[in-house]
């Protein structure tokens, strides 16, 4: 059991387990859309006090970041427990693409280049992940949410406005990959 | 403990996006170069089968837990938020390789560069709290 749950899961899988987890968040009477916790964690902080649109009873809303916990929690439980350390398995084609840019091929999870502790000294990286962060914080509270809240929630509502948000992400996305990453690279 | 079922709801959340590899920026990388249908399939099956959920739980009036009845609140109908504001998430998520929710399953999978772009996803918000009434919406 354990060796087969270490496995990679299918597209299938996990596109389902997505949906169920939709579906108890409506259950207990919430909405699953994650990038919120980052408007809480400002209003947490205190920025209410300087800017109106972090002015909320946040404490109403910390059920999201017992949501975020638990991420954490799932994260740590999978690279523990449930990893086999295995390479990412990504296409031949996308290996050499990123070849190119200068990125070896995956080892792990992640590219060492970008996420290994040696990145932490290098201040092209540091840039970029700040950036890259600002960006998404950013962009999703600008768009009223993020992959969760309007690809997931909003499609699965029929709300065409996520549907915009949505060719947005690829746009900026596409835009991102084909025209900024050989500049960047 | 009520607020149990949201940590392991998040767990649930945390396993799943980790073991489909959705959380690895060359995952999201092979995407938006269009090549391989695993991230497709990851949010075309949770998109179908959640439109089906939610076309059910209208159609039968279903309650919460709490016993209120499930409502979905519509998005506020316009265009220059949801396309400015995709635009510039989508170009943060092709560059980190990661949306909101991966950033953080990412934290617990201990690549701790990415609290710097947890950190900037903070700055992010913030800057957007700020400017928000000088932006066209």
């Amino acid at each position: 059991m354990l060796e087969t749950l270490s496995q990679p899961w299918p597209w299938y899988v996990s596109g389902a387990v997505i949906a169920l987890i939709m579906v108890i968040m409506l259950f207990f009477g919430k909405s699953f859309g994650f990038s919120a916790n980052l408007r809480i964690i400002c209003s947490a902080c205190g920025a209410g006090k300087h800017v109106p649109f972090f002015d909320f009873n946040w404490k109403n809303q910390l059920w999201n970041i017992l949501f975020l916990v638990g991420a954490v929690l799932g994260g740590w439980i999978s690279s523990t427990f449930l990893s086999t350390g295995e390479a990412v398995q990504i296409s031949q084609a996308t290996i050499q693409d990123l070849q190119q840019l200068g990125f070896s091929a995956p080892q792990g999870m992640q590219p060492e280049e970008l996420f290994g502790m040696e990145s932490l000294l290098s201040f092209k990286t540091i840039a970029l992940l700040l950036g890259g962060g600002l960006l998404i914080g950013f962009g999703s509270r600008y768009a009223g949410g993020c992959t969760s809240g309007h690809a997931i929630s909003g499609l699965s509502d029929l709300q065409w406005p996520s549907l915009v948000a949505v060719i947005g992400f690829f746009i900026g996305g596409l835009i991102m990959t084909f025209l900024l990453y050989p500049l960047i690279f | 403990m009520k607020g149990l079922k949201f940590i392991l709801t998040g767990i649930l959340f945390g396993i799943v996006m980790s073991k489909s590899e959705a959380i690895s920026w060359y995952r999201i990388q092979e995407m938006f170069r269009f090549q391989s249908f695993h991230m497709y399939g990851i949010i075309g099956t949770a998109v179908v089968l959640g439109v089906i959920a939610v076309y059910f739980i209208k159609k039968y009036k279903m309650r919460d837990y709490q016993g209120n009845l499930i409502t979905f609140t519509p998005k506020e109908k316009s265009v220059p938020r949801y396309l400015f504001g995709g635009i510039i998430f989508g170009l943060g998520w092709a560059l980190v390789g990661a949306c909101p929710g991966p950033l953080f399953v990412n934290l617990g999978y201990a690549y701790w560069p990415i609290l710097i772009a947890i950190f900037g996803g903070l700055v992010g918000t913030y800057l957007y709290g700020v400017l928000r009434d000088r932006l066209p919406h």
